[in-house]
């Protein structure tokens, strides 16, 4: 136990995390603030039976971690801002062809090259639509160094379970802060897992996306002795190309669907003092910390707030949101960007609440007295 | 004992390829030759990026994947290190592999990652029409270069030798039996091994530049190339205009497979993860 509870950097518990959840492939590319975890990966994975390279671009290692998912290997990379453009073609390659994979997104401050060492959650639509076409997004969002852990065995059986990418973003003041954690232990771990689905053994046929038992088709390794074929043209059941626009309507609107179908699965949640709140701040990622805080704050003032930490952005929660917004008189939505998730916010609160945005974007973390000040107003208005 | 016939998806057929491409005499002798090597299918992986070149895997019964362009060496260099035991072949052309690949072509090479590369060379972007290519000669027409080309081609046999690969050869659709032996060789070797193919696009590249028919390409091929091993033997001034075919580089370094396995090998005693 007393080995167990430690004092962990945020990119090293998502490194550990992924390392227990049964990653054995690390693709990577050296960007702050994300290069710890292809550090501690590097170190770890041999020792494991897995393996670890450097390649020679974001695009590369990508690419590399695509390859490895399709030859049966769980499979991760970690970047920030300017490597997650850089990744998202392939990010949408991994998403279209239904190949199981991690991407981690520690956001710096942008656009361009920024400011690499300081914070912000400017990333949040391109996490959605960073990709060209329609790509069902899936974005989880820690906020302290347990919920990395937490957060990245839950992206890896996500992916794992719907054959499809899942970002994990995180904020630089988290990824590089140093908390307490008990670690789990293997065994822990292991219950929590979840593997892909995988074709019946010993059958004559495999189609790789034959979706007519379950909108997420088995997925054979490469090597197994099925040699299908994986293409990012669209593609019928049998993975060749296709341009019937029966095949081409059924293949978008399934792997959207695939994802529509468990939004309640994985949609994480955390509600502060919500029960009887008058007013509620929604955030995400390291400002929901500084928003707990404003809640207590404001509490003692006698304002009725609480707080909604949304640790799942993408697909946006919009039934738990909506419930809130029809609770509530104000919505107060923090964020280190010139406004981003305000906007879903205000679509899904539909004139029944008024939404307030508060933007930080000077590199800063945003604190719970910016929050606090925000809502005094509000109140007092 | 297999036919290069068994390899192919019969039902993908017919081809995209034009009439008289020379993508075919290539994949014609790749299949000949996995047939005399005898390979098991499932063991062989064959990925691609984009283009002409790149439909390429569709059609043979091997594990199969078509990537995004210009990235199939770095798909494949995941997929090789994931599962070891697949022999890994790359087919591209050559917008792919080194214009938007050539980052990766490189590092590939240098690393003597252990996989096939064979680029079907036919210095043009023939599926978007013909565009110039980083191997389009300095001069000839494309459709983005309507006055001639500016830029100066890769000589990509000297470029891969630079970067460290254990083997490099080139040869052309002209000559399929020096395909056939330079690709048997990179199949049974270890490392960066690579394999020019000049190949004819008489649709695009032949036609804009007034060279001819598939025959008169193929032909052109024949008398524009000399074997390096007879090169040699001539002085400079006979080999003006000529490109030299053959096997270039033949070494049998260490690759980053025998690297990694020796480092795991070093840093757990010897005892198997």
């Amino acid at each position: 136990m007393a080995d167990r509870l430690r004092l962990m950097q945020g990119n090293e518990a998502c490194a550990l995390a992924a390392a227990m959840a049964g990653v054995r492939f690390f693709a990577g590319y050296p960007i702050t603030p994300s290069t710890e975890i292809a550090e501690q990966m590097s170190e770890m994975l041999p020792k494991l039976g897995g393996k670890f390279i450097q390649m020679e671009d974001e695009i590369a290692s990508m690419a590399a971690i695509v390859g490895a998912s399709l030859a049966g290997m769980k499979s991760m990379t970690a970047t920030s801002g300017p490597g997650f453009s850089l990744k998202q073609e392939n990010i949408g390659f991994a998403t279209f062809t239904e190949v199981p994979c991690v991407v981690v997104n520690v956001q710096r401050t942008g656009p361009s090259t920024g400011l690499p060492t300081n914070t912000a959650q400017g990333d949040m639509m391109q996490a959605k639509y960073g990709s060209h076409g329609d790509i069902p997004a899936i974005a989880l969002y820690p906020s302290t160094v347990p919920e990395i852990f937490d957060m990245t065995i839950k992206a890896i059986n996500i992916s794992e379970m719907l054959r499809q990418p899942v970002i994990l973003l995180m904020d630089e003041i988290i990824a590089h802060m140093r908390e307490k954690i008990l670690v789990p232990t293997q065994e822990e771990v292991d219950k929590m897992l979840v593997s892909r689905p995988k074709p019946a053994k010993g059958i004559d046929k495999y189609l790789p996306y034959d979706a007519s038992m379950s909108d997420v088709p088995p997925l054979a390794a490469y090597g197994e002795g099925y040699r299908f074929h994986v293409t990012g043209l669209y593609h019928d059941a049998t993975g060749f190309p296709t341009s019937k626009p029966a095949e081409v309507d059924a293949k978008i609107r399934r792997i959207h669907r695939k994802v529509n179908n468990v939004v309640d699965d994985i949609t994480f949640l955390r509600y502060d003092q919500m029960d009887d709140a008058e007013y509620a701040i929604v955030s995400c990622g390291s400002t929901a910390r500084s928003a707990r805080r404003a809640v207590v704050l404001a509490r003692e003032k006698g304002i009725k707030v609480g707080s909604l930490q949304l640790k799942t952005i993408w697909p946006f929660p919009e039934a738990k949101v909506s419930e809130v917004c029809s609770k509530v008189k104000k919505v107060i939505v923090p964020e280190m960007n010139m406004g981003q998730m305000v906007h879903e916010v205000e679509r899904v609160a539909k004139g029944r609440c008024k939404v307030v945005p508060y933007n930080r974007v000077d590199g800063e973390p945003l604190t719970p007295e910016e929050i606090l000040e925000t809502l005094a107003k509000e109140v007092a208005w | 004992m297999a036919e290069a016939w068994d390899f192919l998806r019969t039902d993908k057929m017919p081809h995209i390829w034009c009439p008289g491409c020379g993508h075919g005499v290539m994949m014609n002798a790749l299949l000949r030759t996995m047939a005399k090597l005898d390979v098991n299918k499932d063991d062989i992986c064959v990925v691609s990026g984009i283009g002409c070149a790149s439909r390429l895997p569709g059609y043979l019964d091997f594990n199969t994947l078509h990537t995004t362009h210009g990235r199939a060496l770095a798909f494949a260099t995941g997929i090789k290190l994931a599962n070891p035991r697949l022999k890994v072949i790359v087919v591209s052309g050559d917008g792919d592999a080194t214009a938007i690949g050539g980052n990766h072509l490189i590092h590939a090479a240098r690393r003597n990652m252990d996989i096939t590369l064979i680029c079907m060379n036919n210095n043009i972007y023939g599926m978007t029409n013909g565009q110039y290519s980083p191997m389009t000669p300095t001069s000839m027409l494309a459709t983005t270069a309507p006055y001639g080309n500016l830029e100066r081609n890769f000589d990509l046999c000297k470029l891969v030798e630079g970067c460290g690969a254990n083997y490099v050869a080139r040869a052309t659709a002209a000559h399929p039996r020096n395909i056939s032996q330079y690709i048997e060789y990179a199949l049974t070797h270890k490392g960066f091994q690579f394999v020019e193919v000049m190949t004819q696009c008489p649709t695009y590249y032949g036609r804009r530049n007034k060279l001819g028919g598939p025959v008169e390409m193929i032909n052109s091929l024949k008398q524009n190339t000399i074997l390096n091993t007879a090169a040699a033997k001539l002085p400079p001034e006979k080999l003006e205009g000529k490109i030299q075919i053959g096997e270039f580089v033949k070494k049998e370094e260490l690759t980053y497979l025998d690297r990694f396995d020796a480092m795991v090998d070093r840093i757990t005693g010897g005892v198997k993860p």
